[in-house]
This record gives C-alpha cells, structure tokens and sequence, in this order.
C-alpha cells in the first residue's frame, strides 16, 4: 500500500498538467455543469497563462520574504540583536491573527488594484512562518554542538553558515512549506483586486453563475496546493535524514 | 523571561533603545513625510492628502506635534517597561482623538457629502505606537489575564467614543451609518459562522483525536487526510463545495428545508468545520500523548477505569494543548469567514467586497477593522483560557 499515494500524485499531476495545456479535451466532463449555451471550459484568458502567473507570484513572493525573514531571525539571535527578540516575537504573534483578506483590501487604497497589493500580501504572510521556523531553530541548538564549533575555533560567521544555519535547514524548509501553501491560497483570493491569478475562474464562475467554471478553477487550485506541499514536505524529510546520517 | 533579565544586565554605553529606535524612527517618518488625513469632496472623487498642520486648528496640531515628538524621543530612552505602557497607551487614545476632530474640522459646517478619512501618516503612527504598546507588553512578560484586562479597557473607550460621536465626521462612520442594521447582522453571522463550525470541530473532532490516540495505527492515516484537507486553498474549498451541495438540496428529500444550498452559510459552514479538524485532532492527540506514563501508571494503580482515566486524568492534562488547537482555528476562521462572503456566505467580507466592487476604501475598513479586532480578541480570551486550563506551577510544559 505504500505505493499508493505516489501513485495517486502522479496520476494527479499529469491530469493537472494534460487539463492546463488542452482543457477543451476536458470540455465532456464539465458540459453538464455549464447551463445553457454558457462555455463549459474557461475562455476568458488561457488557464495555462493564469496557473504560471499564480506560480510566478507565490514563487517570487515565497522567495523574496525567505530572504528578509531568515535574515532577521539571524539579527536578532545576534547579539547585537537579543534586545528585540521578545519583541520581534510578539510582532509576529499579533501579525498572525490579522486575516490575510484584510490586508489584501487595505492595501488597495494605498496600491491601487492588481499584482501589487497581492504581492504585498503574499510577502506579508509568507515572512511569519519563515521567521517564526528559523527562530525556533536559532534558539533551540543543541548546546554541545554550538560549544564544539567555537571549541576548534570558529568565528561567529563561520559558526553561522557551516553549523547552525544547516542544523536549521529543515526547520526553516518547513516555514518555507507553510508559507508557500498560505502564499498559494492568498494569491487565489488576490484575484478579487484584481491580479491574474486561478482564483480569477473561480470569480468568473460565481459571476456568471457557471458552477464548470467553479469547478475547474477550484480542482486547478487544490490539486496544485497538495501537490507543491506534498513535494516540499518530500524534501523537507529528505533533507532531515541525510542531517541524522 | 530569562531573556529581559539579560538583556537588563547589559546595558551598553549609549542608553539607546532598539525597538525605540524603530518606534521614534516610523513616527518622525510620518509625522514629517506623510499626510494624516485625505479628504474628499464627496464619496467618489480622488481624495486630497491633509497634513496634520491643516487637519486639525493649527494651536491644536502645535500641541500633536509636540506630544508625538516628545512620545517619539522618550521611547528612544531606555527606561521601564511599565511607563513605556503608559504612555504608549496614552498616545495611541490621543491619536484616535485626534482623528475625529480632524472629521469634524475639515467637513465643511453642514456638508452633507465630504468625506474625511485617516490617511497613511495616521495609520504608520498608529503602527509605530503599537508596537511600543507590544514591546512594553513583551517585556512586562504581562500574563493573558492582564491583556484581557487591557483589551476589556481598549473596548471601554471605543464604545465611549462611539456614543459621544467621536468619529462621526469620518467616513468609516458615514458608511455606518448608512448600514447600521445591515452591519449587525453581518456581525452576527460572522461570529456564528466562524464559532458554530469551532464548535463542530471540537465536538467531533476531539473524539476523534482520543479515537486515534488509542489505535495508532489509524493516527497517520486520519493525519495525513486532515492535512491533505488543510492545504487546499480557502477559495477552492469555497467553491469546491457548492456543486456537491447543491446536489444534496436537490435531490435529498428535507436538506432544503434545513437551509442546505449550493450557495450560501452551508458551504461556508462545511469548508470552515473541515478546516479545523486538523488542529483540533492533532492537537487532541498531541496533548493525550504528552501525559507522563507514571502518571497514567499512578491512575491505573488506583483501579480507575479506562474511561475514568481518561476523564479524570487524561483529558484535564491534556486541555491546554487542545485549547491551542482551539485557538490557532478561531483565529483562523474567524479570518475565513470574511472570503465566505464570495460565495454569499454573509459576514463582514460582505462589506470588504462591495467596498472593493465601488472603490470606497473605507466600506473596505467597515468590513476588515472587526474582522481584526474580532480576530485579536478570540487570541486574548483563549489565551486566557488555555492559562486557566494549565497546571499552575511551571504552566505550559505541555506544550
């Protein structure tokens, strides 16, 4: 049974990608949800389009806010740095009970509609998680390994990239992991400002009142979701092993 | 509490404080840079940025200026936590003080249309100050009943505000008032949404936990679907559920007379009961996992039943770390509920949407602001709970 689930992402991932490259082979199994003369495969944009424009956006969002949160989880674990620990803290502990919607629509009026507002969002979000995982792997180092590093004489920045950052690593993957499935679902909502996104179906749909268009988009979405955690969490575990080995 | 103790003994030679620094940085940013209110002819039209000089009467903005300048420098000095509080709180009522006689000072006498709002120097200064509040808190290491006691006087002086009319003259109110009733009832249904499926996911969810706590060979299996369930993103869970309930109200007999529709609550209601089943559960069995084996030895000594174990013993140690769980979802949801709006759900998202759909930032503010404080009170009150639930000396090791 072990290879079951291997089998059902594989299965899902070449229906996802045969349905973004030829969705209208795929136009019998949504006809009957379609009422009427409506389209009963999206037609509005190309959904290929749209699913590498949402990928684009978690991507460079992801990306860009690991940077920035990785960087401040290591200031303030500096010593330089210990003064504001508690309250980058309490920072990110209020930050998380903000709903993303809010500040999707707050950012509106200081960025107009579009990309922008759902960057800011997403970048927003994504930093949480990050800082939060690396944190928790900066402060809880086995305490021998740190004595053994600086005990064969190893600065403070060689002591940073050779030891404990790579101790960190699969914590600080799991933070990139959360941020990219909350990253993927605030990129779908970022379509009612208006960014090309997948959740752009979904509105069409709901619109129009299209339950094909619902469905497609919404299936689009999941299935993409699962299958990027699922790989992230793959490498997480991958990595986590050759770390014990 | 082992790092402000420290952090307390090194002082360096320059008393500069960090997190004042940034605090005293953001506030002279806004204060110089940044206008503190816009104002619009009427609801429509692009907005006029209004520095504080002009927002409020000028003997007025000499003495704002003054406070937030001298607030800003005092933050940068290092001193006690608890003054910091103080005047941290102190300064943000001032703000939000200040706001409502800029309303009223720059609405024409008897204009009925123009419309003032906060603008982006306000809201940074808002900001800076708040996390002057937090930092103070931080450091105080204030327990959740104390923040509870904060929050309750927080609610104190908006409701006092509220009913002399203090921000009457700004839009935010103006979009009230022309929905009143509409926004209680969104208000009720947010909240019954976002705690009914809470409170289904404890019910359910919670047995289900000690369930697998007690076969583990079926722990990974409801995991792993649980987990599956949370990654799908919140708009396709929406979506993905109206096309099978739609069929349910279709072709069950009696579903639609229970208010079961493609659109609307039900979905809303579904997609929020499935999104809090994962913490719920794992946390359930995290938490009975964590009780000590001698204690559970202790118990069965005794000649307990495995079901008085359970509920004498167990449980009660494992409640705090289930109260997490129970957190981490009504916060959640009680953000989620505002994309159930989309898919005619109701709650305050209604607001955020059509605030969207026409442009008007501030119907966009009616809809996220109680979403936030929504939010950040279900945080305090469960963090209050969670303490109360745990062992008093050395509390939280359960989690």
């Amino acid at each position: 049974m072990k290879w079951l689930p291997t089998l059902l992402r594989a299965l899902a991932f070449w229906l996802l990608a045969a349905f973004l490259v030829t969705p209208r082979s795929f136009a019998p199994l949504f006809s009957g949800l379609a009422q009427g003369t409506a389209p009963a495969i999206y037609d509005r944009a190309s959904l290929l389009m749209l699913a590498a424009q949402h990928l684009a956006l978690v991507f460079v969002a992801t990306v860009a806010a690991g940077v920035l949160a990785i960087a401040l989880a290591i200031l303030v674990t500096r010593r330089f740095g210990t003064e504001l620990l508690p309250f980058a803290r309490s920072v990110v502990n209020i930050g998380q009970t903000f709903p993303p919607v809010a500040v999707l629509a707050l950012a509106v009026p200081a960025t107009g509609f579009g990309v922008v507002p759902t960057f800011l969002a997403l970048f927003l979000y994504a930093m949480l998680p990050i800082f939060e995982n690396t944190l928790t792997g900066l402060t809880n180092l086995p305490r021998d390994v740190q004595e053994a590093a600086r005990g064969v004489g190893m600065t403070g920045w060689q002591r940073l990239f050779s030891v404990e950052l790579p101790l960190c690593l699969p914590l600080i993957l799991a933070g990139v992991r959360v941020a990219a499935v909350i990253s993927l679902s605030t990129a779908t909502i970022g379509s009612t400002v208006a960014a090309p996104t997948l959740g752009e179906v979904i509105i069409a749909g709901l619109q129009s009142n299209n339950l094909a268009f619902v469905l497609q988009g919404a299936l689009v979405v999941a299935v993409m979701a699962i299958l990027i955690h699922d790989a992230l969490f793959a490498l997480e575990r991958h990595l986590a092993v050759r770390g014990t080995s | 509490m082992a790092t402000t103790a420290a952090s307390a003994t090194k002082q360096p030679a320059l008393h500069i404080d960090k997190p004042g620094l940034l605090v005293a940085g953001l506030a002279l940013v806004a204060l110089v840079f940044l206008p503190f209110a816009t104002f619009r002819a009427n609801r429509i039209v692009p907005g006029d940025a209004v520095a504080l000089w002009n927002a409020v009467p000028h003997s007025l903005a000499i003495v704002a200026t003054l406070v937030i300048a001298v607030v800003a420098a005092l933050s940068l000095v290092r001193s006690h936590p608890l003054p910091r509080l103080a005047i941290g709180a102190g300064i943000l009522a001032f703000l939000f003080v200040l706001i409502g006689l800029s309303g009223t000072h720059l609405t024409p006498e008897g204009d009925r249309l123009a419309r003032v709002s906060p603008a982006s120097g306000f809201w940074l200064l808002v900001f800076a100050f708040g996390l002057l509040v937090t930092d103070a808190l931080s450091r105080l290491a204030a327990g959740p009943l104390i923040r509870l006691l904060l929050l309750a006087g927080f609610y104190l002086l908006l409701g006092g505000g509220l009913t002399i009319g203090l921000w009457d003259d700004l839009s935010l109110m103006k979009e009230y008032a022309n929905r009143a009733a509409s926004f209680w009832n969104e208000g009720r249904s947010h909240l019954l949404l976002a705690v009914g499926s809470v409170a289904a996911a404890i019910l359910t969810g919670v047995p289900i936990g000690i369930f697998c706590h007690r076969a583990p060979s079926l722990r990974g299996a409801v995991l792993n679907v649980l987990n599956t369930i949370q990654t799908i993103p919140s708009m396709a869970m929406f979506a993905l559920l109206i096309a099978p309930l739609g069929w349910v109200a279709a072709n069950v007999p009696g579903a639609s007379a229970l208010g079961i529709r493609g659109i609307g609550a039900a979905p809303a209601f579904l997609a929020l009961y499935l999104y809090s089943l994962l913490p719920v559960v794992a946390n359930t069995i995290a938490g009975l996992a964590g009780v000590a084996p001698d204690v559970r030895e202790a118990a069965r000594g005794t000649g307990m039943t495995s079901l008085q174990r359970l509920m004498k013993i167990e449980f009660p140690l494992a409640l705090p770390t289930i109260l997490t769980g129970v957190r981490i979802v009504l916060v959640q949801n009680i953000g989620l509920v505002t994309i159930a709006a989309l898919i005619g759900g109701g709650g305050f998202g209604v607001f955020v949407f059509q605030g969207l759909g026409q442009m008007a930032a501030d119907l966009v503010l009616l809809g996220a602001l109680p979403t936030v404080l929504l939010a950040f009170s279900a945080a305090v009150i469960l963090d209050v709970l969670i303490e109360l639930a745990s062992p008093p000396p050395s509390g939280g090791s359960a989690r």
